[in-house]
């Protein structure tokens, strides 16, 4: 299921606007990458990149190679509808389909594609919300509206919603910001059972997170403001927080800036 | 130790607590500036009624003031004196309203049944008593669902084409043209379909024509209510049904439109509340007919506004023909009322659910 990403010499516009440059890396199948930096060097950016999204802001605009295995995302044959479909993401806020019930909202991706069996929705669902721990907390109202969840039971819908298509990489752009500690907690050992079945990428500005669910980690800076973001270095994840090989990283997981 | 020990202040002094005006005074002020108001206006013989209702008014704000800031203290005299202020306001917007449709009511149910609403004007002139407006009530139906089963459709595409699609120059020129459209009087667009479907193309006078016109009147008001409500949609779900690969039309039309239905519905019920009373280009194309014509392709028909301007203007006077007209305004006012009533009701249905 699961498949590896290799970046290599990525640019990404914004019109004009280069927010981040020349960035390369690999992302490790069934492993957790987390993307760490301070606000603006361009995390979030990179991470639409890897599905696509990017273009979608006006103005959005991509050079360089993204390779899943070994199929270039931005191939000129290559469908971004599809991409999406094999890499999913989940926002930063939570947002479920205000008009959906729970289980819509869970269906969302199946239906809208067209590409499902009616018979077996019911079995994606239930499937899909208990790998987002989600199940018990909503299977006696799987017909009420979504937007009447908690933050964090929202978002775990959120996940819910995005493993029902079954992609092969889930991207999440710091999924738990909006949420409390315990939210949280539930949100990181979803993470922990989530790699057993896909790559995950995820951006977050807590380095304690990074540290507790990440096996690989990845330092982002910008040199200044207006600047495009550029990868610092990327490793194992303890060797980041114990022993990283370039100062501007020890600086800033230390606390010293950003 | 110093002497200087603190006191605790005097009740009523010192403390949070002050004197307030009982819950009640607003009304009584009220009660006793309408009852000067009249006393004035008796005494100095004043004619008008107006008159006596702004003297009240005046008082009634002044006196507030006044007693308030006896009792109460300067600040709390004029939070009062902005409380008064706009009630006022609202009670001097609302007494235009009640009075027509007093009127309207009053005299509009002396002629109103169901005779009234089933039968047309083709075996009495407009002079007698008799006949009704079930010709007209039949030309307002065709002629305002025609428009808008073509303003609809134009006016949603083109809205979501300016929201979701729209960049650069088209969209600019598009817009301009909306805002173009939005500013023309109905008489120069039923004059437009005059000169271009009847003289230069040759039809004949019919309800379609007058369709046409009030299209042209229904288009731009469903675009600008329709893009705010699309507007209003967060792009988060946008982003959110795309990063499912979902491809951008079927987002479109699964994930942003479910959304604000509720709101585009209310829109659409505005606009045609607002065409449903439009006489010029009726009077102008669909020309007036007081048989029943159910063809609104073919020749002329009736509408409800044109029957009550032509049962004013040809009937010389005749208090029958008031009466009809009377009639016919008040059925005009409870279609529209009813058509608001049910996009409200659509609107509340359809809202985004957020319960518990
Ligand atoms: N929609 C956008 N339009 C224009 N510039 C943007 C947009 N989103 C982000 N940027 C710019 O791109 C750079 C990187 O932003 P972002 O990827 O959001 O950073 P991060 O997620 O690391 O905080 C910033 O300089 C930001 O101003
Ligand atoms: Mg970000």
């Amino acid at each position: 299921m699961a498949k590896r990403i290799d970046v290599s010499g990525l640019t990404a516009y914004y019109g004009s606007h280069k927010a981040i440059e020349d960035i390369s890396m690999t992302v490790e199948p069934r492993s957790v990458t987390a993307f760490i930096g301070p606000s603006g060097c361009g995390k979030s950016t990179f991470l639409r990149t890897l599905n696509r999204m990017h273009e979608v802001t006006p103005g959005g605009r991509v050079e360089g190679k993204v390779l899943l295995d070994d199929e270039d995302l931005y191939g000129t044959h290559v469908d971004p509808v599809a991409v999406r479909r094999t890499v999913g993401m989940v926002f930063q806020r939570p947002n479920p389909f205000p008009t959906m019930s729970i289980f819509d909202n869970v269906a969302a991706g199946l239906r809208l594609n067209g590409s499902y069996k009616k018979s077996e929705l019911g079995d994606v669902v239930e499937k899909s919300l208990k790998g987002a721990n989600l199940w018990n907390e909503v299977k006696d109202r799987l017909n009420k509206p979504g937007s009447g969840l908690s933050g964090g039971q929202q978002q775990r819908l959120c996940i819910a919603r995005a493993i029902a298509v079954e992609p092969q990489v889930l991207l999440m752009d710091e999924p738990c910001s909006a949420l409390d500690p315990i939210s949280t907690l539930a949100i990181e050992d979803l993470i922990g059972e989530l790699k057993e079945r896909f790559t995950i990428v995820i951006v977050t500005h807590n380095m304690q997170q990074a540290a507790r669910v990440s096996d690989r980690t990845a330092f982002f800076n910008l040199s200044a403001v207006g600047q495009p973001g550029k990868l610092v270095e990327i490793d194992e994840t303890e060797r980041i927080f114990s022993n990283p090989s370039v100062q501007a990283t020890e600086d800033y997981i230390s606390g010293r800036f950003g | 130790m110093s002497n200087a020990t603190i006191t605790p202040p005097a009740p009523g002094t010192n403390s949070l607590s002050a004197a307030r005006l009982p819950r009640w005074s607003p009304y009584a002020i009220a009660v006793g500036a309408v009852a000067i108001g009249c006393a004035i206006g008796l005494g100095a013989g004043l004619g008008s009624q107006i008159q006596w209702g702004l003297i009240a008014a005046v008082l009634f704000v002044l006196g507030t003031y006044g007693i308030a800031a006896a009792v109460e203290g300067k600040r709390q005299a004029k939070d009062r004196v902005a409380t008064s202020v706009v009630w006022v306001a609202f009670i001097l917007a609302v007494i235009p309203l009640v009075s027509l449709i007093w009127e309207t009511v009053s005299r509009g149910v002396k002629v109103l049944d169901v005779f009234f609403l089933t039968h047309s004007m083709g075996v009495v002139t407009d002079y007698e008593p008799g006949g009704g407006i079930y010709h007209a009530i039949i030309g307002t139906l065709e002629q305002v669902g025609l428009a808008t089963l073509i303003s609809v459709p134009i006016g949603l595409l083109t809205a979501i084409y300016l929201v979701e699609y729209g960049r650069g120059k088209l969209a600019k020129a598009v817009t301009f043209f909306v805002d173009v459209m939005t500013g023309i009087p109905s008489i120069v667009a039923g004059l437009f379909i005059l000169s271009f479907w009847i003289l230069i193309l040759g039809f004949s006078y019919s309800g379609f024509a007058g369709s046409m016109a009030l299209s042209i009147l229904m288009i731009p008001v469903v675009v600008r209510s329709t893009e705010e409500m699309l507007k209003l949609v967060p792009n988060e779900l946008r982003e959110a049904s795309l990063a499912l690969g979902v491809p951008k039309w079927r987002t479109i039309l699964k994930v942003v439109l479910p959304t604000s239905i509720g709101g585009i519905t209310t829109g659409v019920m505005l606009a045609i509340a607002r065409i449903a009373g439009e006489t010029a280009p009726v009077l102008l194309l669909v020309w007036g007919n007081p048989l029943i014509n159910t063809d609104p392709f073919q020749g002329p028909q009736s509408s409800l506004p044109l029957y009550i301007y032509q049962q004013y203007q040809n009937s010389g006077g005749s208090p029958a023909a008031y009466d009809r007209a009377w009639a016919a305004a008040l059925v005009l006012i409870a279609f529209i009322m009813i058509l608001n009533l049910v996009a409200r009701g659509i609107a509340r249905w359809k809202a985004p659910k957020t319960g518990r």
